[in-house]
């Protein structure tokens, strides 16, 4: 492949391509299918796969930036991040060979580095380890809380840094869903596979922490009204 | 459930909202948000709640260390 690194190369090509030009975002994955499996990408991945090292560092190349984006999301730390990407790419390594192509590379690759940050999650001992405790369905936070009167809509008053600390306060099955379906782009048939969960689960989840987002969001404009 | 969506009731269309929003389907154009303005109201929250939460997380690299660790730690596990 002409584009492939040789041995010497490091696999950092794309900051010097402009960085966000191969940014493989929500809106451009939804859009184009960019997460669709190329014929190269099969190519590198069957290398990869063989055990050939400037394959992986390919396949790093391709999907380096996703993954830290998700990890840094997850977290919020930068050193954090950057701890469990490299797990994750660590994990990938040792379990190539077992990709059987049953899903997406990307969402298999998704699915481990999901799992590293839970794993990270659940060390550091957070309230949300409740991933499973999130996916149970409850009653109580059905759609019938979510009536809001029509005057207090949000529309063009979201302050970024009460979102910011809205979203890092959601559990983190909420937050997980939401950065994978909203940010990340991916569709709940992908994110049940990743997390193992119902496709009726993750739509659920992903529905209660929009309505927590909108609840935290609304109390903050009702105090700033406040005179 | 409803199956005409004119005649949904706002828990039912909600239920399908997070398979609706983000689908691409146009859905201030849905019979029930169209009749519904607590609905409308619900819908234009989630749409600028999406919209700000993928400004505030812009896509980002991770620095050339990671690599070196990751192909420090392959070699170790050779």
């Amino acid at each position: 492949m002409a584009d492939a690194p040789t041995p010497t190369q490091s696999p950092h090509g794309s900051r010097a391509n402009g960085g966000e030009a191969d940014v493989e975002g929500a809106a451009a994955a939804k859009s184009t299918g960019a997460r669709a499996t190329q014929p190269a990408d099969t190519e590198v991945l069957a290398r990869a796969q063989a055990g050939d090292h400037q394959a992986f560092a390919q396949l790093y190349n391709l999907h380096k930036r996703r993954i830290y984006s998700l990890c840094l999301r997850m977290v919020g730390n930068v050193a954090e991040a950057e701890d469990l990407t490299q797990e994750a790419f660590l994990q990938l390594h040792r379990k190539i060979a077992t990709f059987r192509g049953d899903s997406a590379f990307s969402t298999w690759l998704h699915r481990l580095a999901v799992n590293v940050v839970l794993m990270q999650l659940r060390k550091k001992g957070l309230s949300l380890i409740s991933l499973d405790e999130t996916m149970e369905p409850n009653p109580e936070e059905g759609p019938s809380r979510s009536f809001g009167a029509p005057d207090l809509t949000l529309t063009g008053t979201i302050d970024r840094l009460v979102l910011e600390r809205a979203i890092a306060d959601l559990p983190a099955g909420y937050r997980l869903i939401f950065i994978l379906h909203d940010v990340e782009g991916f569709e709940h048939n992908e994110i049940a596979s990743m997390l193992d969960c119902s496709i009726g689960n993750s739509k659920s989840q992903l529905h209660k922490a929009r309505l927590k987002l909108r609840d935290v969001l609304r109390t903050q404009n009702r105090q700033e009204a406040r005179p | 459930m409803n199956g005409n969506p004119s005649k949904m009731s706002c828990a039912e269309f909600q239920a399908q909202m997070a398979d609706l929003i983000g689908s691409g389907e146009d859905l201030s154009a849905h019979p029930h948000v169209e009749g519904c303005e607590r609905c409308r109201a619900l819908l234009a929250d989630f749409m600028t709640i999406v919209e700000a939460a993928r400004q505030l997380f812009p896509s980002v690299e991770p620095p050339d260390e990671v690599w070196e660790h990751i192909e420090s730690a392959i070699k170790r596990e050779k």
